[in-house]
């Protein structure tokens, strides 16, 4: 069995190294908000992971791509990888962004445009995961996963679009309309270092956990082949 | 009329068909022969362009499949031991859906001919869901003929059919075959392709394990022809 | 064995040697005929579709406890919902069909282009849903008192029911090939036309309420991109749904 390596290595301890200061400069580092105070400080978590979610969603859409054209089997565990990954950024993204949302506005959900599609986006991440679950054969999943991807991805961009179209034409029912329950504030600079430092961190771990999700497929690849010869 | 070179197949890790070599002549009728699951579905898959290969070239009536798939499958009847039929529609209707599809000329007259060869003339406006699995059968080879094709394939035609059945599908499959068109058909039973073959073929571990004319083997050895081949293989 | 010319069999030019758009639009339109002749028939899938519809809509009768003034606001988003899941029965039907008997073989041995399989069950599935759809109105009209005979909401319709069949016949082909079948499809499709359903939805009411076609473009606008986007992706892929 082949253990991790190396760069691997590096990249876990550097990783945790990111998260540690990122959260530091989350509350140490950057100024308290004036008017929503200290659960404020979610939101560079928050937003970090949905823009490294919203990446992961895109290398899944050109994984898939690519698969089709190559059919080689390899884009297809990257594919899978970054839609289980991208799946858990949106998670935590939705639910950082309940925290935020409840003492904020007093509503633990929005329905505002951005958090309503990734809702939706979850959906369909679920909904990928189940379609692979109920297929065999290797190749027929790794066909239908990534047809269903680019369905899916083309349509998460419309999606959010009608939302949007929604929502002006109908305003929030939920929720005041003042800027603040838009979430809008104006960063000042020790914020801008926050946010952007929480961006990198984040991205850093989306790659090692892509790589390690990857490894974990093409082992468990290498099991049914042994599995296989086994057999004969 | 068919020629496959090192022909591979793989589901996954799975490997089925390793490196067939198979030949077959204008008017041959090749039995191909073979355990369970020793791929001759998976093969006949393939050569009805059901199925890609993963490696390997393959010609048939001159054209390349999968590249010329179009101009392969017009020449091709395919018969699987599923008929492949509308139950809901009439044998007639069947008969002219497939017509259509395959830009059959004439279509009228040639429906009522194929009709007439497979025996169910007599119940050409009566649903195909009503019809008996024998029946359906004939029906399919109707279908698989209507076209005119030159190569026929088929798998284990005989699948789920009495006596009766089985022989109104052999004097069918005569009659096909007197043509002179080359037919590769898959058989798990013996007996039944021992008088209608020109030549067996067995498969077995994903190649071509043995191959044998009619007449160098004579009737009462492919029996024996078989359980060697597949015993050395 | 040589080969017999006999004025029976032997026709050498039986088969037209070129496939022309002339033999992809006959293809397509025999699959769509073969479809609607069958289900004419057995009329099984009708059937199920529309007494589905009507049990949503008598469901919903009790679920939402309307007025006759929010009844108004409600319709059109009970409509749709109706026929969001009295259309997935179809589609899962109109695949199965295919499936079970080994039929889809039948039409991937023929001469033509893959993608007139998928354009024939498009029109079939499109069919079978303007069939329920022309029934659905009157039915609610009577019974709820409302007139529902407006140029603009059967427009709506037409638009959002091939958005919604596009997708879902693609779909359909997939989740049929899957262990787990019809359980699958709405899954797989409701997530992916929520576009449709939100632009529908807003158009009907719309028309239902008087207001100006203008102010509504932009919603048709929508559901005419989102058609012809899915069209065009649908029958692109579709290759790789049906092909091994």
């Amino acid at each position: 069995m082949e253990s991790q390596p190396l760069a691997l290595k590096i990249l876990n301890v550097i990783s945790a190294v990111l998260l540690a200061i990122a959260t530091w400069l989350v509350f140490f580092y950057a100024p308290m908000e004036v008017v929503m105070g200290q659960v404020q400080r979610i939101f560079y978590f928050h937003v970090a992971n949905a823009w490294v979610g919203m990446l992961g969603f895109m290398v899944a859409a050109v994984a898939g791509i690519v698969y089709l054209r190559t059919h080689d089997l390899k884009w297809d565990i990257i594919e899978q990888a970054a839609v289980e990954i991208s799946l858990v950024f949106f998670i935590t993204t939705i639910i950082t962004g309940s925290i935020w949302a409840y003492p904020a506005w007093g509503t633990w959900w929005t329905w505002d445009p951005r958090l309503t599609t990734a809702s939706i986006l979850e959906m369909i991440y679920i909904a990928y995961l189940l379609l692979r679950q109920g297929i065999e054969d290797p190749e027929r999943r790794a066909r239908f996963g990534a047809v269903y991807t680019l369905i899916g991805g083309l349509s998460v961009p419309i999606t959010f679009l009608s939302i949007r179209l929604f929502r002006t034409i109908h305003p929030a029912l939920i929720g005041t309309t003042s800027s603040a329950a838009q979430g809008g504030f104006d960063m000042t600079p020790r914020m801008l270092h926050t946010f952007l430092f929480s961006l990198l961190t984040f991205s850093v771990i989306f790659v090692t956990l892509l790589w390690h999700r990857i490894r974990l497929g093409r082992l468990a690849e290498k099991v049914e082949q042994m599995k296989l010869k086994v057999m004969q | 009329m068919i020629e496959v070179r090192k022909l591979v197949k793989r589901f996954g890790l799975k490997t089925v068909l390793r490196g067939l070599d198979f030949k077959v002549q204008e008017g041959e009728f090749v039995a191909l022969l073979g355990p369970n699951g020793a791929g001759k579905t998976t093969f006949l898959r393939i050569l009805a362009s059901l199925s890609r290969p993963s490696l390997g070239e393959i010609r048939i009536a001159g054209y390349a499949l999968p590249a010329q798939a179009a101009a392969v499958r017009r020449r091709l009847g395919v018969v699987s031991h599923m008929p492949l039929l509308y139950g809901d529609l009439t044998a007639e209707e069947n008969l002219r859906f497939f017509g259509r599809m395959y830009d059959v000329e004439h279509l009228d007259q040639r429906i009522a001919e194929v009709l007439e060869l497979v025996g169910l003339a007599a119940r050409r406006r009566d649903l195909v869901r009503t019809f008996s699995r024998g029946m359906q059968q004939r029906l399919a080879i109707g279908r698989a003929v209507l076209h005119d094709p030159e190569v026929m394939l088929f798998d284990e035609p005989h699948t789920g059919l009495d006596q009766d059945a089985c022989d109104m599908l052999d004097k069918v499959l005569r009659d096909v075959a007197a043509r002179g068109r080359t037919v590769v058909m898959t058989s798990h039973d013996l007996a039944r392709v021992e008088d209608l073959a020109s030549r067996f073929d067995v498969l077995s571990r994903g190649v071509i394990a043995a191959s044998a004319s009619r007449q160098s083997l004579g009737k009462n050895n492919v029996l024996t022809f078989y359980r060697q081949a597949l015993q050395e293989a | 064995m040589k080969r017999n010319p006999s004025s029976i069999t032997h026709h050498a030019s039986r088969i037209t040697r070129h496939s022309s758009p002339g033999s992809f639009l006959r293809a397509v339109a025999a699959i769509a005929w073969k479809d609607l002749a069958a289900e004419l028939r057995s009329r099984e899938l009708l059937s199920s579709m529309l007494v589905f519809a009507l049990l949503v809509i008598l469901i919903f009768n009790f679920a939402l406890e309307l007025d006759v003034k929010a009844r108004s606001t409600v319709t059109a988003g009970v409509l749709w919902v109706t026929f969001a899941f009295a259309g997935t029965l179809g589609l899962n039907r109109s695949m199965a069909v295919e499936k079970d008997r080994g039929c889809l073989d039948g039409l991937l041995l023929a001469p033509v282009d893959r993608s007139a399989i998928y354009f024939g069950k498009a029109i079939s599935n499109l069919a079978f849903m303007f069939i329920v759809e022309a029934i659905v109105l009157p039915v609610y009209s009577v019974l709820y008192n409302t007139n529902l005979f407006n140029l603009g909401l059967i427009g709506v319709i037409l638009l959002g029911s091939v958005g919604y069949v596009a997708v879902g016949t693609l779909l359909a082909s997939m989740a049929v090939q899957t262990r787990t079948r019809d359980v699958l499809l709405p899954i797989l499709l409701f997530p992916v036309i929520i576009p449709v359903v939100i632009a529908a939805v807003k158009a009907s009411s719309g028309f239902l309420q008087g207001i100006e076609t203008a102010e509504l473009m932009t919603w048709i606008n929508l559901l005419i991109v989102y058609d012809v986007i899915f069209v065009a992706v649908a029958f692109m892929v579709f290759d790789y749904v049906v092909e091994e």
